[in-house]
């Protein structure tokens, strides 16, 4: 059924396929939405397991490094296309989850949060250690350098993410999640298998933290190797998330919109005093909003709405 | 390798290690009674290091006599972060009260870290003194003067700490919380000031630390992550509730990194910690908590 929230995406959705062919559609403007559509893919695989499942894994920039690690390296030193070194670069961001994923699941709640932060950790200093500031300029692949198809391949990640988190809302497995989530005692007596259902929200997890670090090595072509394994590329996408409404679909993407814009527009005058805003929003809103923003228009929206004519829920 | 390259080697991370037993100790206390986990510990230690450095830089005052100031001022700092924020954790049931004080905190990180970046820049900054590079030298084995500082330093703080724990009011308030805050608050015991004390005995407790990684190394705004992880894998190797236990198990994480360092090379020295406190979360899944709630 056609109403008008499917039509107000569907029409963002031409608009942002179309951008880069219409006058407006500058190098600047492009560029701002690439780093949006990354930070929000990369909020999205944060929350199918810290929002479905519940489980806070504070190490989510380690697969987000893998994914941009093996995309460069295949595509700029092996010479792959660079949609099969970004499908490659996610899978093995997945390969890494299914391996880490049987003992660090074990670990309960705050200790998942803690060892997962270690883990990244770990992860981060062997590959600073192994791969030590091999930085190659690529020159040819620069001097081609042309910002549309980094455009359009951020937009599929950031599509797919979106595609699959919408599933999950609304299948039985992502029922299955969030019913660990609420209450993983409660699940399990009906029947859902916890450890299931956790491990592949973890691989899922991965897997699109993956390909958002691939995009970003297509994107951002020169950096230090052990750049993307950084703890910040974790913390954003938890603070986006919160922020957004995390467990929500919507949520991650709000939460990226709003990050970009203060991040942007504030940028031109002080140097990061968006992180002092979003740290105070976010600290905010896990004591006094927990669902985030994506709560704060439902409320509005129930207002709006008479009682007794909604027809959702 | 020589004898001596060896012993030396040792002796700088147990010296390095004992630093590591004091920024746990505040971390440990306030895990142990709040049941609350603060990521941002590493960012209050931070704070001291800078504390002690403007101290140095703008009053010309001697670090060790800067924790005069330092010390009362985190433990102010406590004090203002448990009112506003911890403590509207800690009314929460125990599974949500630690995710939450680890999002809270998560939070406190970014905002100190950034603002301590605005106002102090990033540059690294350490504190020389006349007698920064004073040294014993006992059979060829270099002891450099500020370094054995921050290990007696940090055994005074141990038994001052137990004393205080066994011996007066509040540390006995301190225990019997932490051991069952209802039976405690049956007892009479005022369970919310005591969390507030607690809170701000851990950050000043991460004061001091931060005044002695800053003689000793330097500080800077992002340090922070560093050493709330060096602080947790402590906090894990020791478990809970013992003072002694908790500084002795920061001095062994230091020579374990240092033993590594001499057999790897120096690139791998940090790994140690992590690889060790990945074993003990592996192989007790279920926590810290997990034996005294059996």
């Amino acid at each position: 059924m056609l109403n008008w929230r499917t039509g107000a995406i569907l029409l963002l959705v031409v608009a942002l396929i179309a951008l880069p062919q219409l006058p407006f559609g500058e190098k600047d403007l492009l560029t701002l939405l690439i780093s949006l559509f990354i930070l929000a893919a990369l909020s999205s695989s944060w929350n199918i397991l810290g929002g479905f499942v519940g489980h806070i894994n504070l190490g989510h920039g380690a697969f987000f490094g893998i994914g941009s690690l093996v995309t460069r390296s295949l595509w700029l030193d092996q010479g792959w296309h660079i949609l099969a070194a970004l499908a490659v670069g996610g899978v093995v961001a997945a390969i890494v989850a299914l391996i880490v994923g049987a003992p660090a699941l074990r670990l309960r709640g705050t200790y998942f949060a803690i060892g997962t932060l270690a883990l990244a950790e770990a992860m981060r200093l062997t590959v600073g250690n192994v791969l030590p500031r091999v930085s190659r300029l690529p020159g040819p692949e620069l001097r081609v350098y042309d910002i549309e198809p980094r455009y359009y391949l951020a937009l599929v990640v950031l599509a797919l993410i979106v595609g699959v988190s919408v599933w999950l809302s609304r299948s039985r497995i992502g029922l299955g999640m969030m019913a660990v989530r609420e209450d993983e005692e409660a699940a399990r007596s009906l029947g859902v298998n916890v450890f299931l259902h956790s491990m592949l929200a973890f691989v899922l997890s991965a897997f699109f933290a993956g390909l958002a670090g691939g995009a970003f090595a297509f994107f951002h072509v020169g950096y230090y190797p052990n750049y993307t394994f950084g703890p910040v590329w974790t913390f954003d996408a938890v603070i986006v998330t919160y922020v957004g409404g995390v467990g929500t679909v919507a949520g991650p993407l709000l939460g990226a919109i709003f990050f970009v814009l203060i991040r942007d527009v504030l940028a031109a005058n002080l140097v990061n005093i968006h992180l002092i805003i979003f740290g105070i929003l976010f600290i905010a809103i896990v004591l006094l909003l927990p669902g985030g923003f994506v709560e704060l228009l439902k409320r509005r929206g129930q207002r709006l709405i008479p009682a007794g004519a909604s027809t959702e829920h | 390798m020589s004898i001596e390259t060896i012993v030396q080697t040792l002796l700088f991370g147990a010296l390095i290690g004992s630093l590591y037993g004091l920024a746990a100790l505040g971390l440990s206390i306030v895990f142990g009674v709040l049941k609350i986990l603060n990521v941002a510990h590493g960012e209050l230690i931070m704070l001291g290091g800078y504390g002690s450095f403007w101290a140095f830089n703008l009053l010309g005052l001697d670090p060790y006599l800067s924790l005069l100031i330092v010390v009362p001022g985190l433990f102010l700092i406590g004090l203002a972060l448990h009112f506003g924020l911890f403590a509207r954790v800690v009314r929460f049931d125990e599974e949500d009260r630690i995710k939450n004080s680890l999002l809270i905190g998560f939070g406190l990180t970014l905002i100190l870290q950034t603002l301590a970046t605005h106002l102090f820049t990033a540059d690294e900054r350490s504190i020389t003194t006349s007698y920064s590079t004073a040294a014993w030298e006992i059979l060829g084995i270099r002891l450099p003067l500020v370094r054995f500082s921050g290990l007696i330093i940090g055994i005074i703080v141990v038994v001052a700490l137990r004393w205080f724990l066994r011996r007066t009011y509040w540390g006995k308030a301190i225990r019997a919380t932490a051991e069952d805050w209802r039976t405690a608050a049956l007892a009479g015991i005022d369970i919310r000031r005591t969390y507030l004390v607690t809170f701000a005995l851990g950050a000043a407790l991460a004061g001091l630390a931060g005044m002695l990684v800053t003689l000793q190394g330097s500080v800077s705004p992002n340090i922070g992550l560093q050493w709330t992880l060096k602080a947790l894998i402590v906090v894990v190797l020791a478990g809970l509730g013992s003072v002694p236990g908790t500084f002795l198990a920061g001095v062994l994480l230091g020579v374990a990194e240092s033993a590594s360092a001499l057999a790897f090379g120096g690139a791998y020295r940090e790994l140690v910690g992590i690889v060790i406190f990945l074993i003990i979360l592996s192989i007790r899944p279920q926590g810290l908590f997990g034996g005294s709630h059996a």
